[in-house]
């Protein structure tokens, strides 16, 4: 429990923290203090003088001093004026200073009506411009697909130098010029390179740098209807708030919460929204007898004569499908007959994953507490490009170091600038062991390259040496042995270690060791947690719910027991070979596809039926850590679209299936989850029921000033439509309804008054940066189990020995490209590599191939061409593909692969 | 008797009264230049859109009858997709007008509206746009702001400096 202290503002006492700066603690009390470059997350620089405050020495004191509050501890005694007439006028000036530069921009500026600059200028009361003289300007950059820049608008408060370089690690973009030309942009025009970019849309108080996918389809903040939403880009499920106008999808923002994703998203998740409004969306139900949509009711006829009782039905779910469509199918076939739908590989890495969260000691950890972690190992996981804001956290876990420092040179931990002085290149831990070079290594202490097997063995030595019990590794070289040694004095030594793998090796060799050291961390009493990525958005969800990949549905077809099967958003070419997929729809009579894109599977099917994507339905996703999040329709869609889930309910009940459910909402669908499967029982828990009010009010989707009601659907009817109900949830698709704050799992958007932009937040948190008010929501399906008695894994792999003539590929991650949704929004597209095989240069000259030039490979028999790209920090006899690119998709690997090298391109 | 006889006294010295009801339509009464008419989109002294879909007028108004939808040219010049007023619902209070800053939206003199249908009277952009600048004549919003269109680039606008020389370090 930190010290508190009394503090007198305006002659009020007040209870804060000791040791915070002012401004923290003013604006969680509830203040309003204008500021620029303070930002809760980067903490103060002191840079704007924005938030300046009157100290008093006593309660004699009357003449006072300005200080800045962000840069003035609170300590016991402290005596502050916010409302003292000289600090409001110098404040005011401020203002006045940075206006006098700033562009006559607003009307055509896509901050404005969000705008910090626009909201502290009114709360300093400035008004008038007084400056004659002329106005500095700038040229532009190109900043790839995602940033807009337009440097007129800039007011020089550094914030996103300070976040691009000191808290995202980029290193293209930076501060140029001198005095009153400073410039924020990179050295030359060009696609800002760092994967946490898009944060700079929010980052930035004014409008330097806006969403350029956003300003394509551009509407104004109070227009936008919007709920509480989570990313369904990769496996760690951040918050986020899709915005929507007109029936279209226009932009995402960040949703914080204190325990996942804190202020930023990655660019991945940030952008990659486009595809709920690309053209392969499926829009009415499609039959292959007929080239033109289906109308519903003959689609349902259709269905229920398929799916008679009797028939012989197997459904294949998604990881990228809600819980509840999961359930919803499942339900529909029976347990026996659901398929998880996930590859056979993956099923075996996540079934792993369940079982050592579920039965082992160690925690699953997560994002706040990854960022918090004292000493961490990354075993085989490129975590920037498969879970990327959980390199984000293992960045600042890094830079935690010199707050050790500090204490003992007594600087707060706030002073930014200071404390990056006193540290210099101190950091903390950071061990990364993957088969290919990976960004994160930029941070960390030492890195290591091998193929999977390899790596596992180093896991296990590391285990090995923590604790005698857990296995030995038999031959290892001296200097791996070293190396684990390091490893294993360093982890012990740390408060809460954190291990870091996941899926994305393919290797369950690598999990297991990486159980192994958290276990054995453990039982040397650390509370050592564990962190998994795992490759999309249910993944460990559907995992809980049910076993059974697309190969077991795969032979349950090729041993003829099935008529029809039913697959639920999900493209089994991503998830097996080619031939086996065609072969799968050679032998099955009817296939139905629930799916919202058209995709290879969909246009093999027999009926498609158009399901929601995430932001037109709602339902339930399990992150990585296995927390259970519950995210909001945004708006209703066009025409016949409808959840998975609803559309599984009515075919059930058309079919006159004997287990036929009368679900009513999702609320009735989530409480028999809980009933009938165990690790869900708690579930409903995080779930606010449909029926929730205050006050006898819904929850507004839309602001207060949302306008054009009676104006957007007059040029198809005068008469203004009643607002769409929503059964599902206690939002409305509605501005009427209760105009305070909402419980934490339900705030549509952050806003509140004389505060328009992002900002808006440090009235939402209980305190500035900490957890939002009533708690951050989501439902922990796992904890650690404290006498968990579950013994080492004792299958140690024998050492990587290279093949002659042959590679063994493993998958390399792209964070644009790799995963399936997000790489059809053009602007991701856009950033996506093309496919390429990765070869170290010694093993290229050994097959007699060159950087460029397309190489032949086969693999399981089948022949690919690819260009090579040199990796030098490649392990020899190891090559990587990239993962889910066009052309390799459904590939299982780490898989050996025979280089044809006489061929040449 | 005699109230009969005094009510037609009255009715005759009406004849030779000043006529208070105008012939409308033949004749039309005086309607002041700020009379808030039938809401038109003007154009700068160039010709170009004024309207640079902002939202303003839309938020402004109490009984949301304006929606509109921005894009924007090559050039980065922003103007509306569509511009949409539904007159059946407008109140004519002149808050879109009070809203505008670039003087695209003004109301006029103009309040011969009267339709049969309801329908009819919601007016599209092409129905509103007008080929003069209306009240307002000279001001040309992109001639004030910083953003760089088609023929004014960055520095050129109205009390502006040539764009700064990054790479310079003089003072």
């Amino acid at each position: 429990m930190a010290k508190m202290a009394t503090i007198y503002i305006d002659n009020k006492p007040y209870t804060v923290k000791e040791g915070d700066n002012l401004l923290h603690a003013c604006l969680s009390l509830g203040f309003d203090i204008p500021y620029f470059c303070w930002h809760p997350a980067m903490h103060s620089v002191g840079a704007c003088r924005q938030c300046a405050v009157k100290q008093f020495k006593d309660e004699n004191d009357t003449l006072g001093r300005i200080v800045m509050s962000c840069m003035t501890p609170a300590v016991e005694g402290t005596r502050i004026s916010i409302d003292d007439e000289e600090v409001r006028a110098f404040r005011k000036s401020i203002i006045e200073f940075l206006m006098t530069n700033h562009p006559h921009d607003c009307p055509v500026c896509d901050e404005g009506g969000e705008c910090h600059l626009q909201d502290m200028t009114v709360m300093t009361g400035h008004s008038y411009r007084r400056f004659r003289f002329k106005k500095r300007t700038y040229r532009n950059q190109y900043l790839g697909p995602f940033v807009n820049h337009e440097m007129n608008r800039c007011i020089q408060c550094y914030r996103c130098v300070r976040f691009y370089r000191d808290y995202a690690g980029g290193r293209d973009f930076g501060a140029f010029a001198s005095h009153h030309h400073v410039y924020f942009g990179r050295h030359k025009e060009g696609a800002l390179e760092n994967e946490f970019s898009g944060n700079l849309v929010e980052i930035c108080p004014t409008g330097v740098f806006t969403d350029k996918t956003f300003k394509r389809h551009y509407t104004r903040k109070w227009d936008l209807q919007t709920a509480p939403s989570v990313c369904v880009h990769c496996g760690l499920g951040c918050n986020t708030i899709p915005g929507e106008r007109y029936g279209l999808l226009r932009r995402i923002q960040n949703r914080y919460n204190g325990a996942v994703n804190g202020y930023f998203l990655c660019d991945r998740g940030r952008f990659g929204y486009e595809f709920v409004n690309a053209e392969r969306r499926i829009r009415q139900p499609l039959m292959k007898r007929s080239s033109l949509p289906v109308p519903r009711e003959e689609v349902m006829q259709h269905l229920s004569r398929l799916i008679y009782f009797g028939a012989r039905v197997i459904g294949i779910g998604s990881p990228r499908a809600s819980l509840e469509g999961n359930f919803a199918l499942r339900s529909l076939v029976g347990e026996d007959h659901f398929y998880t739908g996930v590859s056979a590989m993956d099923a075996r890495l996540l079934e792993k994953i369940i079982m050592v969260l579920a039965k082992g000691p160690a925690r699953s950890s997560s994002l706040a507490e990854a960022g918090a972690a004292d000493a961490v190992f990354v075993l085989g996981e490129d975590v920037t490009n498969s879970a990327p804001l959980l390199a984000l956290s293992l960045r600042q876990s890094v830079r935690l170091k010199p707050m050790e420092i500090d204490k003992r040179l007594h600087i707060p931990e706030w002073d930014d600038s200071a404390v990056r002085n006193a540290a210099q290149q101190e950091k903390r831990p950071l061990f990364v062991a993957t088969p290919y070079r990976t960004k994160l290594e930029e941070v960390s202490t030492q890195a290591y390259h091998a193929a999977p097997d390899d790596l596992a063995r180093l896991g296990f030595a590391v285990a090995h040496e923590l604790d005698n019990r857990s296995p030995a590794v038999k031959g290892l070289p001296k200097k791996l042995h070293t190396l684990a040694e390091g490893i294993a004095r360093v982890l012990s030594q740390a408060e809460h270690p954190l291990i870091v793998s996941g899926t994305g090796c393919g290797s369950e060799a690598v999990l297991e060791s990486a159980a192994n050291v958290a276990w054995a961390l453990c039982r040397k009493n650390r509370s050592a947690d564990l962190c998994f990525a795992v490759p999309e958005c249910n993944s460990l969800g559907l995992a809980l719910m049910g076993e059974g990949s697309v190969s077991d549905a795969f032979k349950a077809v090729h041993d003829g027991a099935v008529d029809t099967a039913i697959i639920l958003e999900n493209d089994l070419y991503l998830r097996a070979e080619t031939e086996d997929v065609n072969s799968f729809f050679d032998k099955v009579r009817n296939v139905i596809v629930i799916d919202h894109s058209v995709t290879g599977t969909a246009s093999k099917a027999d009926v498609v039926v158009p399901a929601a994507a995430f932001a037109e339905g709602d339902g339930t996703l399990v992150n990585n850590e296995g927390r259970a999040q519950r995210f909001y329709q945004v708006f209703v869609p066009d025409r016949d679209i409808e959840e998975s889930w609803r559309w599984l309910r009515d075919i059930m009940a058309a079919s006159g299936r004997p287990g036929l459910k009368h679900w009513t909402g999702l609320d009735d669908i989530v409480q028999a989850m809980s009933n009938s499967i165990k690790a869900f029982k708690n579930i409903a828990e995080s779930n606010v029921p449909a029926g929730y009010r205050i006050t006898g009010q819904h929850i507004p989707r839309q602001p207060h000033r949302y306008s054009g009601r009676t104006a957007m659907h007059a040029n198809i009817s005068v008469v203004e439509p009643k607002p769409p109900e929503d059964k599902d949830s206690p939002l409305s698709f509605s501005m009427e309804g209760f105009s305070g704050q909402p419980p934490a799992g339900l705030i549509p958007r952050f806003w509140a008054p004389g505060w328009n932009s992002v900002q808006a937040l440090n009235k939402f948190q209980s305190e500035v940066g900490g957890p939002l008010t009533g708690g951050d929501p989501g439902q922990r399906l796992f904890e650690p189990v404290q006498e968990s008695t579950v013994s080492y894994f004792d299958e140690v792999p024998g050492a990587f020995s290279p093949r002659e003539n042959e590679l063994l590929l493993v998958r390399v991650y792209h964070i644009f490209g790799s995963e399936e949704l997000s790489a059809m929004s053009p602007c991701i597209a856009e950033s996506a590599p093309g496919p390429y095989i990765g070869l170290k240069p010694e093993d290229a000259e050994l097959f007699q191939v060159s950087e460029g030039r397309d190489v032949r490979i086969s693999i399981n028999d089948k022949e690919y061409s690819l260009p090579v790209k040199y990796l030098p920090e490649l392990p020899s006899g190891v090559g990587v593909l990239p993962a889910g690119l066009r052309g390799l998709e459904g590939l299982e690997l780490p898989a050996w692969g025979r280089i044809n090298n006489q061929a040449k391109g | 008797m005699f109230s009969l006889i005094r009510g037609a006294w009255t009715v005759l010295l009406h004849m030779f009264h000043r006529r208070v009801t105008v012939q409308y339509p033949d004749a039309k009464a005086y309607v002041p230049p700020r009379w808030r008419g039938r809401i038109i989109l003007s154009r700068d002294p160039d010709g170009g859109e004024r309207c640079v879909a902002c939202y303003l007028c839309a938020v402004a108004c109490p009984v949301d009858c304006i929606a509109l939808q921005a894009t924007e040219d090559e050039n980065g010049r922003r103007y509306p997709e569509f511009f949409r007023i539904n007159f059946s619902r407008c109140i004519f209070c002149g808050f879109c007008e009070e809203a505008c800053p670039t003087y695209a939206i003004q109301l006029t003199t103009d309040y011969e509206m009267g339709e049969y249908k309801r329908s009819s009277l919601v007016y599209e952009k092409e129905d509103l746009l007008i080929s003069g600048t209306g009240k307002y004549p000279g001001y040309n919003f992109y001639r004030v702001a910083g953003l760089a269109i088609s023929g004014k680039d960055k520095g050129e606008a109205k009390d502006e400096e040539p764009p700064v020389d990054v790479k310079s370090l003089l003072p």
